[in-house]
């Protein structure tokens, strides 16, 4: 009974879905106030239906309820319950409701949050939620039913959770993704509202601001945590591989990072209005377009959802409908440019605009290589393939070039600066910066490496811009007071950015260090060899054999000791086969560290209890997801700041057409 | 700003789903065309399958048209196409075998219970010709003609469907080529 | 004859399910080899290239990456050009090349079909240097169109924030 409750929960929230589409923008448009209000419940109404849906899901997994057709296929009674319950989004159809889930759920934060904005616009961007659910609502419905049964012969037991799913990883990475990736439908749904109703004003995108920088946050620890998975259990040791799915995450990262910043132009100088919405929602698009990759099977890649061309055909058309119909609201709408607002070319401005240029270059150049060996194909031109090389030789100049104008556009003043203030600025900072960079690379290693060196002085860039920054910032506070007190001083969404910019230099760090300076090697090891690797010795001290809850496992027993021969740390890196499924599998083991991880992964058995070792040695690896980590808090103290409240009250009685600024589309 | 170059985005969206759509549909996404199309076979000195003794060369295969067929007895799809293949070889169809990375007794046994369509078998057990062939995975068939050039590459398994829809015409068409 | 042709059909059907099955789930061992170099240069040269070259079988993996047949063979064949050739890169990818096509290398080469993927991005920026110059000037050309009493309303506004 349980899985038609689901079934019939998920179809009265598609009822409720539709209602509200259509119910508050007919208000929105006849003056209608309780219809406009009426979105906040409906909203409401769906999330709590989808989340019933969702939990008759789970209940399912948890019961062990073989006769749905997806808890068969994804699940097993062995499955320790923790899996039981991240098996729920494992497959197709239950990441689809758990993606349908997340999108009620911002829906529904908008409908608790939206008493304070002019009540056309929220009953707008409710609706525009309302369509985007009832698109996703029907795809599941119509193609992917996660209810569906399996009788009156259901299987004794299910299929299994694959055995790469079966981790830590799977609980968090996905949710966390899908936040992200769907929170940017609400900064969708306020472009197309400020399309509809022709209103865009610094007030606008002042509302938009925090849902956007929180979507980020969620996109920036989502692909992280992804990255970071990837990084040990695929025991490859790499943190980024290009692949189609993950490039479909960083696409909408990278736009809606550009967002983020044409926002605050949009909120502070009333500028690059057409553009910040045609961000806003190409953002969201390159969202769906990322669920289009991995659930149609058009992209070959090793993560994707088995292919099948119905779904695809389905997300296409849906595609088509709501990208389309908006970028042809944004031709019709968009509000024309020739505004008198001026800036010079020394100003944030500017640096801005080089901001959203070089990720909007680099988000399309990202775009072409995935989408460049399709391309070829469907022209009957051959087949190539586009991989890391290609987007590390087009990529990674790109970023160097942003951190490069990022250290001038945080010295630089709104509207116009003074070209011989900046050189005082600066002057010192390039100095060091260079020779710090070049230095770097000069000592850190035998070999000198060009990138290392200008990945490290773009760091220092980086870093030391920020310091002249927040200097200058504090430096009337600072005679009255402690340099900590006076930072407090400061707004929390100017700290964010620092702290996120922080980030950045982290991360780049961390990229340049492991990219360059990694250390491998593959060897055939017998108990009580040993094998150096840089500055550490690693001792082979044979394989034993356990039995785990559904698998049986090889672990290996490698002992690091450093150069005076004092161990350091005992891995015990696994090789495991599921039982289920007979399937392979590699546990790495690792030894974490700020500065290094020593990371080492088991082969195969070679005979005479030898055995296919791989050893790593990943300086500053860390720092990559740290970086992130540090993005992310920058983000939610941004979204703390506590001027989005504060002026959220204000403008509801300000909101008169001609105060709010150049407000007329 | 003009205003057609708003509906820039929006042209460039529509032919990214015409290449979406395209592509959803695209056949074979997984099968490569031969590199070494219209290259003539690459040379080779391995021993024939029946016996180790006998060497054999590029010479002793090519004069005429043949499909050089790839195939182990590890290979469960090469056996479903082996019956197809001792069809074939009734019409007098010219198949010669690559016994591509496999073990000398497993597969004349294999030939032994399951019929052998082949003229002979070319031994290939590390796979050296095979890669010079560009080959990765069985089964492939190569079309060769009688210049002993390769002229066409089929991966995966030879049913009747491929053999008149692909092969033949083409094997037909080498036939009536004047030699070399 | 036709009843020897219908059988092998839909077996054939069964063992590509059950191979493709057998792909996808050797696909995410570990690789490991435990090849031997003659220096660590010959190490790097191997682990760059066995992440340049992508084997033709797999879902978009690299042979380094891949535990895959005609992977390991093709990493071998790698090592023993490394180690017994001391081939170049150039010579090693250009063996692949002319066995396996453009598909093996995750690294187009330039030619007509890839002049877009090269020089696309490059292009793209240009463009938008372009559109930063004009809009820079278009915005710094105007004197200030604001009346006095406009220009207030601004401040006021601006300095609200």
């Amino acid at each position: 009974m349980n899985p038609e409750l689901g079934l019939f929960a998920l179809i009265l929230a598609t009822c409720l879905a539709i209602l509200q589409s259509v119910a508050p923008l007919f208000g929105s448009y006849s003056g209608r106030l309780p219809w406009m209000a009426a979105g906040k419940w409906l909203a409401a109404g769906q999330f709590v239906f989808v989340l019933l849906s969702f939990i008759c899901l789970v209940v399912a997994f948890l019961t062990d309820d073989f006769t749905v057709s997806y808890v068969a296929n994804n699940s097993n009674s062995l499955l320790p319950d923790i899996y039981k319950l991240t098996a729920t989004w494992a497959g197709h159809e239950g990441s689809l409701l758990l993606w349908i889930l997340t999108l009620a759920g911002w829906g529904m934060m908008v409908s608790v949050r939206c008493d304070k904005l002019p009540p056309e616009l929220s009953a707008r961007v409710l609706s525009v939620l309302g369509m985007v659910s009832v698109g996703f609502l029907l795809f599941i419905l119509v193609t992917s039913n996660p209810f569906a049964r399996i009788l009156p012969f259901p299987p004794q037991d299910g299929a299994d959770l694959n055995p790469l799913l079966q981790d830590v990883g799977m609980i968090f990475h996905p949710p966390v993704l899908y936040m992200g990736y769907v929170g940017f439908a609400v900064v969708f749904a306020f472009a197309i509202a400020a399309l509809l109703g022709g209103q865009l004003d610094s007030a606008w995108a002042r509302w938009v601001r925090p849902w956007t920088t929180a979507a980020w946050c969620f996109l920036t620890l989502g692909i992280s945590l992804g990255s970071w998975w990837a990084y040990y259990e695929l025991g490859w040791g790499g943190w980024w591989f290009w692949d189609p799915v993950e490039n479909a995450s960083l696409m909408p990262w990278l736009a809606g990072t550009a967002l983020m910043h044409s926002l605050a132009v949009t909120e502070k100088r009333g500028l690059f209005k057409s553009w910040t919405l045609l961000l806003a929602i190409a953002t969201f698009s390159l969202s769906l377009f990322g669920t289009f990759l991995v659930r149609s099977g058009v992209l070959t890649s090793v993560h994707a959802f088995a292919s099948d061309p119905e779904r695809g055909m389905f997300i296409l058309a849906y595609l088509m409908v709501v990208v389309g119909a908006s970028l042809a609201l944004f031709a019709v709408r968009a509000p024309q440019m020739g505004s008198r607002i001026t800036f010079s070319l020394l100003s944030r401005e500017t640096l801005l605009l080089v901001n959203n240029i070089l990720l909007a270059v680099s988000c399309a150049t990202v775009l072409l290589g995935t989408m460049f060996p399709l391309l070829v194909d469907a022209l009957d031109l051959g087949m190539i393939s586009v991989g890391p090389p290609y987007f590390n030789a087009l990529f990674v100049p790109q970023v160097l070039l942003l951190g490069l104008a990022l250290g001038i556009g945080i010295l630089l003043n709104w509207k116009s600066g003074s070209f011989s203030k900046l050189l005082h600025q600066v002057r010192w900072i390039a100095l060091v910066s260079a020779l710090g960079g070049v230095a770097f690379a000069l000592f850190y290693a035998e070999r000198f490496i060009v990138s290392e060196a200008l990945a490290m002085a773009v760091v220092l860039w980086l870093v030391l811009t920020a310091g002249r920054d927040i200097l200058d910032k504090t430096r009337n506070a600072r005679q009255k007071m402690s340099f900590m007190a006076s930072l407090q001083k400061l707004p929390a969404s100017y700290l964010g950015m620092h702290l996120a910019h922080l980030g950045l230099a982290l991360t780049i760090i961390g990229a340049a260090m492991t990219s360059g300076y990694s250390l491998q090697r593959d060897l055939r090891m017998s108990p009580g060899d040993t094998a150096w690797l840089g500055q550490y010795q690693f001792r082979f001290d044979g394989v034993t054999q356990m039995q785990g809850p559904n698998y049986v496992t090889n672990i290996g027993i490698i002992t690091i000791l450093d150069d005076q021969q004092q161990p350091i740390a005992v891995l015990q890196p696994e090789k495991r086969v599921y039982s289920v499924r007979g399937m392979p599998m590699t546990e790495a083991g690792i030894d974490p560290g700020l500065t290094r991880d020593l990371y080492v992964a088991l082969g195969e058995p070679l005979g005479d209890d030898s055995w296919a070792v791989r050893l790593h040695v990943k300086p500053y690896v860390r720092l990559i997801w740290l970086g992130s980590i540090f993005m992310a808090l920058g983000g939610l103290l941004a979204v703390c700041d506590k001027r989005y409240r504060i002026r959220l009250k204000k403008n509801k009685t300000n909101l008169k057409p001609g105060i709010a600024l150049g407000g007329q589309v | 700003m003009k205003r057609w170059k708003l509906f820039l985005p929006l042209a460039f969206f529509l032919i990214l789903c015409v290449l979406l759509y395209k592509g959803l549909f695209l056949e074979n996404k997984t099968e490569l065309p031969s590199a070494l199309l219209n290259n003539p076979l690459p040379t080779f000195q391995l021993t024939t399958l029946g016996n180790p003794e006998q060497t054999v060369t590029r010479e002793d295969v090519t004069g005429e048209v043949f499909l050089l067929n790839v195939w182990g007895s590890w290979c469960p799809t090469c056996r479903a196409e082996h019956p197809y293949l001792l069809g074939l070889q009734e019409q007098g169809v010219r198949i010669i075998g690559l016994n591509y990375k496999d073990d000398r007794t497993e597969a004349q046994q294999w030939l032994r219970h399951g019929g052998d369509p082949y003229q002979f078998n070319i031994f290939d057990p590390q796979g050296k010709l095979g890669l010079d062939l560009g080959v990765y995975g069985s089964p492939e068939t190569f079309l060769v003609d009688k210049a002993g050039v390769i002229r066409y590459k089929h991966v995966g398994v030879v049913d009747n469907r491929v053999w008149q829809e692909t092969l033949k015409p083409r094997y037909d068409a080498l036939q009536k080529e004047a030699a070399p | 004859m036709t009843v020897s042709c219908q059988a092998p059909r839909w077996l054939t059907h069964c063992l590509l399910a059950v191979l493709t099955m057998f792909l996808l789930t050797t696909a995410r061992a570990t690789v490991i080899d435990s090849y031997e170099f003659a220096s660590p240069e010959q190490e790097a040269q191997f682990f760059r290239l066995n992440g340049e070259l992508r084997c033709p079988q797999c879902q978009n993996q690299s042979i380094g990456d891949s535990n895959a047949p005609i992977a390991q063979d093709l990493r071998r064949e790698v090592h023993r050009m490394i180690v017994q050739e001391q081939a170049d890169d150039a010579t090693i990818v250009q063996f692949m090349l002319d066995r396996y096509g453009d598909f093996v290398l995750y690294k187009p080469r330039m030619n007509t079909t890839t002049a877009v993927l090269w020089l696309g991005p490059l292009v793209l920026l240009l463009l938008g240097l372009l559109v930063l110059w004009r809009l820079v000037r278009s915005h710094r050309s105007q004197t200030s169109g604001l009346d006095e009493q406009e220009r207030a309303a601004l401040k006021k506004i601006l300095d609200d924030k």
